[in-house]
């Protein structure tokens, strides 16, 4: 009877939540809104797969291969050349200024080794500052490339099989090492619209009920600190499960995005990845006196979360120091287990360390979060 | 056994002393009146009282449990109702108490909303939002879901302030009722007539209590006298009073005039000529009124206030 915890009282804190979820216009619209809406923004971005790219030719010879290349490149519609670079520097200027996305330098003895049967190289710049610009114009290239060069060498069939083997095209990302491609989008997508909107909400659900004076008359019935968390943080994981929802059907119907690994353990590891947002809400919300400051310190954690987790910019581009800084986020963690499952295929052993890290930060924000209730309004 | 039974209670907000040594007994039963002005100090003691606040100093039980550490037990026997409505607004008047019985695990939840909705006499109402209540439905919702599980004490913390005269006589008809049924109450009000329906009041004032006991003690152990005038062009012999020695308090009530001050003998002879100067005013002796006790006691505070500031 006089059990610490109680499942009829976290029973009536759960209704009572939901009630009042549902009665809240806010709560929905950021529930469906708020995803859909980065969806659709972040999508035209990732749509936009642009063709007729600005390009410069640095051509060193005017042989039959080189026209062979140029044209196939063409043919593409991703390259538009609209420079004829007489020098590899001349090229570089113009790529440094934003005239053109792409080099195509393609050497003098490249004939001369395609005759020879000896690995011809042609060289591909790309300005991978907007990388996922670039991205579409570079996947497609080597399957042409090669095609174009056995149309061209036409009889010469023995050379022909030579060059299909041994033609490289080299590819050159400038500005921008890792290279974000489409795909590395929604994927994470996902982990930053779960962590904008669980955090912040379960962050104000706290704050509201200190500052409509309605914590008052909970803390003066008998609920314990334990119950009164679960009541919180239970509600907001079915609203994080909905969401998941949103964007891995909105991910699939309006991008396209291949989805190659095990749904279980992607759901798995989000469901561990939203415990732990939901959960630093909460603690959150037991250090904000407002939802004003509530919604301060969400934002504090947020940006600097979407900036060295690897979302906005390749983990691997950023320095040391910010790198460490970045395994502090879970979001760090949770892109690259989605990344890793939805795109790679990834079994739980490749991603069991990733998971381990997001339920340290479930671990330490509920200890924190518990520790931290005022059980009282001292 | 003493429901109540705290001694030398303290609390401190940063450096501001906001209950200071309060000491409070209340029986079984009793009906305990706790008066003051804003910001003197009831809500906080009645917190600290129901295990929300926990003293500097100072010690106590409630319902014989110890107020620092058995604050749990304290919650389940208590019903509080705070100052300010705190019940969920964007929940319906049903799920308001449907929540509060699960809470306290009554059992079958919908029998006791039902019979609770029907005393209220809200059952057509409710399905509407408690945001919706006006102040008077608000306050016996918040009454009725503090006494739904049936507890030994309440602690109601300015039930009436801002209820109609009607509304207020109901509701205090209804605490005796609870009263005579066993319950101890404790409620803090503002209103003088309130604190006469009172078996004992207590007052506070910075934190301070001043007195305790029934309205008669209280009001004997104030030592005040009290005269009452009466006649014409009242307005000018209160002008001519004012700030005289041993006048302490000169108030019109209706046709009449209270003259009130703590020494007999200088309030005599401030009075003594007032008959001869002011044709057809007569003076009689009359009753100290609580209101006369509070108003002393407050203006007699603000001088410890200053004392203290200048000290
Ligand atoms: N949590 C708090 N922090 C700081 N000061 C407080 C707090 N609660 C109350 N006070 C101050 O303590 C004093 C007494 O407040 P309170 O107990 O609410 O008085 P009352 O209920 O008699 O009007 C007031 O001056 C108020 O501003
Ligand atoms: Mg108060």
């Amino acid at each position: 009877m006089n059990a610490v915890f109680s499942f009829a009282r976290l029973g009536a804190l759960l209704i009572k939540e939901f009630i009042q979820m549902r009665r809240d216009r806010i709560t929905f619209a950021m529930m469906l809104g708020v995803p859909l809406m980065q969806l659709v923004l972040f999508g035209f971005a990732i749509n936009s797969d642009p063709k007729s790219l600005p390009t410069a030719l640095v051509a060193m010879s005017n042989d039959q291969y080189t026209r062979a290349m140029v044209s196939a490149l063409q043919m593409t519609g991703y390259y538009r050349f609209d420079y004829v670079a007489q020098s590899e520097a001349e090229a570089e200027a113009l790529m440094a200024k934003g005239a053109v996305s792409f080099v195509v330098t393609i050497p003098a003895d490249f004939a001369q080794r395609v005759e020879r049967g000896d690995s011809p190289q042609i060289l591909i710049e790309a300005d991978a500052t907007d990388p996922s610009a670039a991205s579409g114009a570079i996947s497609t290239l080597s399957k042409v490339a090669s095609q174009a060069l056995l149309r061209a060498q036409g009889m010469q069939a023995a050379a022909a099989e030579n060059a299909k083997e041994q033609l490289q095209v080299i590819v050159h990302q400038r500005y921008n090492p890792e290279g974000i491609s489409q795909y590395n989008i929604v994927p994470g997508l996902l982990g930053v619209i779960l962590q904008m909107t669980m955090v912040m909400m379960t962050a104000m659900a706290l704050t509201r009920e200190t500052e409509r004076g309605t914590m008052e008359n909970l803390l003066a019935m008998p609920s314990s600190p334990a119950e009164i968390m679960l009541g919180k943080v239970l509600p907001f994981l079915v609203v994080g499960a909905v969401q998941v929802a949103v964007v891995l059907v909105a991910a699939k119907l309006l991008f396209g995005i291949p989805f190659v690994g095990s749904l279980t353990l992607l759901l798995s590891s989000v469901l561990v990845f939203v415990l732990s947002l939901v959960l630093l809400g909460y603690t959150i919300s037991t250090m904000a006196r407002s939802q004003m400051q509530a919604m301060q310190l969400t934002f504090f954690f947020f940006l600097p979360s979407l900036l060295l987790s690897g979302f906005m910019f390749p983990y691997r581009g950023m320095p040391g120091w910010a790198q460490v800084l970045g395994e502090i986020f879970p979001l760090t963690h949770f892109l690259r287990i989605t990344r890793a499952v939805m795109l790679k295929g990834a079994d739980f052993n490749a991603v069991a360390a990733e998971i381990g890290w997001l339920l340290v930060f479930v671990a330490v924000f509920a200890g924190t979060a518990l520790l931290r209730f005022r059980r009282t309004l001292d | 056994m003493n429901v109540i039974d705290v001694h030398g209670l303290v609390k401190r907000f940063g450096d501001k002393t906001v209950v200071d040594h309060v000491t409070m007994t209340v029986a079984e039963g009793e009906i305990v009146g706790f008066l003051g002005p804003n910001g003197s100090g009831k809500t906080t003691t009645i917190r600290i009282m129901c295990g929300l606040l926990t003293p500097d100093e100072g010690e106590g039980t409630v319902l014989g449990f110890n107020i620092r550490t058995d604050s749990l037990r304290i919650k389940r026997e208590v019903g509080y109702m705070t100052q300010k409505f705190s019940f969920y607004e964007d929940l319906t008047i049903g799920e308001n108490l449907e929540f509060v019985a699960r809470l306290y695990r009554l059992k079958p939840v919908s029998e006791h909303v039902a019979r609770t909705l029907e005393e209220l006499g809200l059952t057509s109402r409710r399905d509407q939002l408690a945001g919706t209540l006006s102040g008077g439905w608000k306050q016996r919702l918040a009454l009725a879901a503090c006494i739904m599980h049936k507890p030994k004490l309440l602690l109601l913390d300015e039930p009436t302030a801002g209820v109609d005269p009607k509304a207020r006589r109901e509701f205090w008809d209804e605490i005796h009722r609870l009263a005579s049924g066993g319950l101890t109450v404790l409620v803090s009000t503002h209103y003088m007539d309130e604190a006469e329906r009172c078996h004992r009041i207590g007052y506070i004032s910075y934190g301070k209590m001043l007195a305790s006991g029934t309205v008669e003690e209280v009001v004997r152990n104030a030592g005040l006298t009290t005269f009452v005038l009466q006649g014409p062009r009242l307005d000018r012999v209160a002008d001519a009073l004012q700030g005289s020695p041993g006048v302490d308090q000169v108030a019109p009530f209706g046709a009449t005039l209270h003259v009130v001050g703590s020494d007999k003998k200088k309030l005599e002879a401030a009075l003594a000529d007032v008959e001869k100067e002011h044709k057809g005013v007569t003076v009689n002796p009359g009753e100290t009124s609580l209101e006369d006790v509070f108003i002393q006691f407050m203006s007699g505070s603000k001088d410890n206030m200053a004392k203290d500031s200048k000290g």
